[in-house]
């Protein structure tokens, strides 16, 4: 920001973002209020899209769909083979999950997904995608250097353990399976959920150990 | 295009900095800029690639500086005055001063959960077997079209290996611009982190793309 080279402080910057924030506002008011005179959007809807996915479609989705395969081997078969049905079977299908493929974390390797291009993200099992995933430093680095990026969210790989990046630059949408955590032997499919994280399942975390949950 | 967009591998963009317990949003605007978007595309007037080829023909400055919930707001205005359903003086105005296009469909309140769980699946079928098969090893295309294209710059002219065909799919580089769907086969392709980076790449590292078989060519 140019206000630091003129010796501006924190407040000035505050007080800028405001204003731009104030800009999006006016801009996103005046479209709904043009478009709902005109007819062309109905208020009641965009209300029923939000609440889609503040309350119903969200990471949880996807925690569900890694615990089962977690414990059931034939299902975590059926994710490598066709995702797509095997997570439609626990009822979670929709707009950005059209076409799912599952990616499974080994002690070898480590899944990574992105969009460089834009901001593709399997919504129907982990929601919307947060601000850093769509922002350009995650967008530009994840290809490039996924290691400093994964020490920025706190995850240290081996040396030796191999990073596979999936750029999203069709419409596949990845889904990562991470390794399951140690400890958690005899665990219901629903305990086992609380362990998977979101990031977990874009391969910028891994699962929580039993430890790290409590 | 060689768009603002274009991120992968580019420096100086900063720390990710992730945020902890993250809200779904950070504030009003961005959930009714999520619904008019959605809201917007079930019209019927355009597609994902003309819109995601709005958003990457945003001027550079303007894409870099804002956030996502922004670039699609932008973009949709594009979009609505393109297709004759705004005027930018109904815009500037914020309230209606003429009839425009009418959409092929309105989403009302209970068409939503419905709408949402459909979705828009894309994979279409094609009359030609796949020209690649996996295993096989391919160097993607060089091109650098001022149109919309899913080959990222960084993923040009290199050498990489087949590793599944995912099936046929919509081809968005003729999509976007309304010359139809064209279907073509995709296929998963890996590169070795030094064929993409060279000098200093990480030796651990692997990147894959989804490429339409017209990005690709036989080694």
């Amino acid at each position: 920001m140019s206000e630091h080279h003129h010796g501006h402080g924190h407040g000035h910057d505050h007080h800028q973002h405001d204003n731009h924030f104030t800009d999006m506002e006016a801009r996103v008011k005046a479209l709904e209020t043009v478009l709902t005179e005109k007819g062309l959007i109905d208020p009641a809807a965009i209300d029923a899209i939000v609440e889609t996915y503040e309350t119903k479609v969200g990471p949880r989705n996807g925690a569900r769909v890694v615990a089962r395969a977690w414990s059931d081997p034939e299902f975590a078969d059926w994710l490598k083979r066709d995702a797509t049905a095997a997570i439609a079977s626990l009822g979670f299908t929709g707009r950005q999950g059209e076409h799912m493929r599952a990616v499974f974390n080994t002690p070898g390797t480590h899944n990574l997904v992105v969009c460089t291009l834009c901001s593709c993200y399997p919504w129907s099992v982990l929601g919307l995608p947060p601000v850093w995933y769509k922002a350009p430093p995650y967008r530009s680095r994840a290809v490039i250097d996924p290691r400093g990026v994964l020490a920025e969210f706190g995850l240290e790989l081996s040396a030796e353990k191999k990073i596979r990046v999936w750029d999203s630059t069709a419409e596949l949408r990845y889904l990562v399976v991470p390794e399951r955590p140690d400890g958690t032997e005899g665990f219901s499919e629903e305990e086992l959920a609380d362990l998977v994280t979101r990031d977990s399942m874009i391969g910028t975390g891994v699962a929580l150990s039993p430890e790290a949950a409590r | 295009m060689n768009g603002p967009h274009d991120l992968g591998g580019q420096h100086g963009l900063g720390p990710i900095a992730p945020e902890k317990d993250e809200p779904c949003f950070h504030a009003e605007w961005e959930k009714r800029a999520l619904g008019v978007t959605l809201s917007c595309g079930a019209f019927g007037a355009w597609t994902i690639d003309e819109s995601r080829h709005a958003r990457e023909s945003l001027p550079p400055a303007t894409y870099l500086a804002a956030s996502y919930y922004e670039i699609w707001t932008r973009a949709l205005e594009t979009l609505l005055k393109r297709h004759g359903f705004v005027t930018q003086a109904e815009l500037d105005a914020g309230h209606i001063l003429e009839v425009g296009t009418e959409p092929k469909r309105v989403l009302k309140a209970e068409m939503v959960e419905g709408v949402l769980a459909r979705g828009g699946p894309c994979d279409r079928p094609v009359a030609t077997p796949p020209l690649f098969f996996a295993g096989e090893r391919v160097r993607t295309k060089n091109f650098n079209p001022e149109t919309h294209t899913r080959l990222p710059r960084y993923a040009r002219a290199k050498v990489g290996v087949v590793e599944a065909v995912q099936g046929s799919f919509v081809f968005p580089d003729d999509n976007a611009h309304g010359k139809g769907e064209n279907p073509q086969w995709v296929y998963t392709v890996v590169f070795d982190g030094g064929e993409i980076w060279g000098e200093g790449a990480d030796p651990t590292l692997t990147v894959s793309i989804d490429a339409w078989e017209s990005y690709l060519e036989r080694v």
